[in-house]
């Protein structure tokens, strides 16, 4: 718990690298965590190859949510969408070198459930896509 | 006189327990639940150890100890808030299950399509969804009585919607919140005078203050023993007693029968009607000895206690730059501070108290509504109870401005 707020999390929640929104994109959807008021939007371009060329999050919510999306954003850029749709719990976590518990998973995994939801294509962000 | 907080605090062990790496527990939660007292913890234990057996009916010398005990809690908490008689408090889960039994009998007994109910932006959701659930299927009218930007309910605008003959008006006698005091006695006699039925939340309102619900005349009030330093799993319904004899039982079963037989049965009288299979015995018991600890300190020192609380902790909370509280000043309010701290998101806030061992809590505190009202999707609240010492609300202020920091 005391690396909860760890440099890499505050750095990336005070001075995110990817917050934005990329117009156009070939990726785009938004989801919020209506607990806690979280809201995240992912936009991703994808070269003819599948292949993820640029990304960004944009949003409003808690360091622990913003500072994961935009993690996340940063470690997608260069990979191929089937890839995206491997990223587990486990991959946000590592990113964000903290272990969780069940109320701060929701905040941390909101970008994860979002951006799967948008390469999947699929019109809802299901819990399904994060576990 | 004032309480004697260090033998009070002596009282709940829970209270000398450090958390996160050896700081001392600082327990600002209490609106969520209260901590228990010893008196509750070894009432219940006792039960178990030599009481323990179901109640009613049984002619064993366990069953009949076990029954006097459960009814005698029954007496406790009736005199406790000065029901005329203990048949009117009925025992349910908590208040959510007291106010849904109401929803669910009563009101789906009296209430048609187009009748209007009044209800007002402050509630807990317990005091919202088992209205929203009757109005889908009763298409009964809901109405809601805004809140000021002070955090107080409009009453000029209540009155409008008096007018409007509503037949049932429920409302909280203390929001969960912002902590506003609801003038209780002023709304009930201006409902009946409308002709409504009055339903009052009390679930923050009986832990924190004497309530007399002969005085205040309203027709049910609903609270839990949780937040009252009693156990979970039990919480009551006082009703009228003519109200409740004309209502239709709740859940079907055990001990709410007179006679049963293939095709039909009868129903028991008061309270028993409501309270259908084994109920929360050994919880009761803690209940009414949770009673007996909140009377032997007496419900006027434990007011005057939160009211010294809540004013020493606006003062040292409104120094904080950055620092929003929501609702009224403390005169007007309980021991409930719920705020904002610049643009940091209270689940930011909440977690880093915590590393310091202090437990508030962070969200809508369902009350979502009120929230969106206020724009915000969530709040850092610090409440406060018997146990609270001005020496908390310094720890709590020391730690907000930590938070500052590392977010600053």
């Amino acid at each position: 718990m005391e690396d909860l707020y760890r440099e890499i999390i505050i750095d990336r929640y005070k001075n995110p690298q990817y917050r934005g929104h990329l117009d156009p994109n070939q990726v785009q959807f938004e989801d919020d965590n209506p607990l806690c008021g979280d809201h995240i939007e992912v936009t991703l371009q994808v070269d003819a190859n599948g292949r993820v060329t640029d990304g960004r999050f944009d949003g409003k919510g808690c360091a622990i949510s913003q500072a994961s999306a935009d993690l996340l954003v940063e470690s997608v850029i260069g990979k191929p969408l089937d890839e995206l749709k491997q990223l587990s719990k486990q991959d946000v976590l590592d990113l964000l070198g903290i272990d969780l518990g069940p109320v701060r998973l929701k905040c941390a995994l909101l970008s994860l459930k979002v951006l799967k939801a948008g390469v999947y294509g699929l019109g809802e962000a299901s819990d399904d896509l994060v576990e | 006189m004032s309480l004697d907080i260090q033998a009070i605090r002596h009282d709940f062990p829970i209270l000398s327990r450090q958390v996160q790496g050896g700081a001392g527990l600082v327990y600002l939660d209490s609106t969520a639940t209260s901590q228990k007292p010893l008196a509750v913890l070894q009432a219940m234990e006792t039960f178990y150890r030599q009481n323990n057996a179901n109640i009613h009916r049984g002619v064993h010398t366990l069953a009949e100890e076990a029954t006097a005990m459960y009814e005698s809690a029954r007496e406790k908490v009736a005199g406790f808030i000065h029901a005329a008689s203990s048949e009117q408090v009925i025992f349910t889960r908590n208040a959510s299950e007291a106010i849904n039994l109401v929803a669910a009998t009563w009101a789906r007994a009296s209430l048609k399509a187009g009748d209007l109910v009044v209800l007002t932006e402050m509630e807990h959701h317990s005091n919202l969804v088992p209205w929203h659930m009757l109005a889908a299927e009763r298409q009964v009218e809901l109405e809601f009585v805004p809140v000021t930007a002070d955090g107080l309910l409009d009453q000029d605008v209540y009155r409008a919607l008096l007018a409007r003959g509503p037949k049932l008006v429920a409302f909280t006698a203390m929001s969960n919140v912002l902590g506003t005091i609801n003038p209780v006695k002023e709304m009930t006699r201006l409902a009946h005078a409308a002709g409504a039925v009055v339903v009052v939340d009390g679930a923050q309102s009986v832990p924190h203050l004497p309530v007399d619900v002969q005085t205040l005349d309203v027709d049910f009030l609903a609270f839990s023993a949780h937040k009252m330093l009693g156990p979970t799993g039990i919480g009551a319904l006082y009703g009228k007693k003519d109200l409740l004899e004309g209502m239709p039982p709740y859940m079907g079963g055990g001990d709410m029968i007179k006679t049963v037989h293939l095709r039909s049965f009868v129903p028991n009288d008061l309270p028993h009607k409501f309270e259908a299979g084994t109920p929360a015995i050994a919880e009761a018991v803690g209940f009414g000895a949770a009673v007996d600890y909140l009377q032997t300190i007496g419900m006027d020192r434990i007011a005057a206690h939160e009211g010294e609380m809540i004013a020493y902790a606006l003062e040292r909370l409104e120094e904080v730059p950055g620092l929003k509280v929501f609702g009224p000043p403390a005169e007007q309010k309980g021991g409930v501070a719920a705020f904002t701290l610049d643009d940091i998101h209270p689940h930011d806030v909440a977690q880093i108290l915590d590393r310091d061992g202090i437990a508030v809590r962070a969200g809508h505190h369902c009350a979502q509504p009120l929230h969106e009202k206020f724009g915000i999707p969530a709040t850092t609240r610090a409440s406060f109870y018997l146990y609270s010492t001005p020496e908390e609300v310094d720890r709590l202020v020391e730690g907000i401005y930590k938070v500052k920091k590392i977010f600053g």
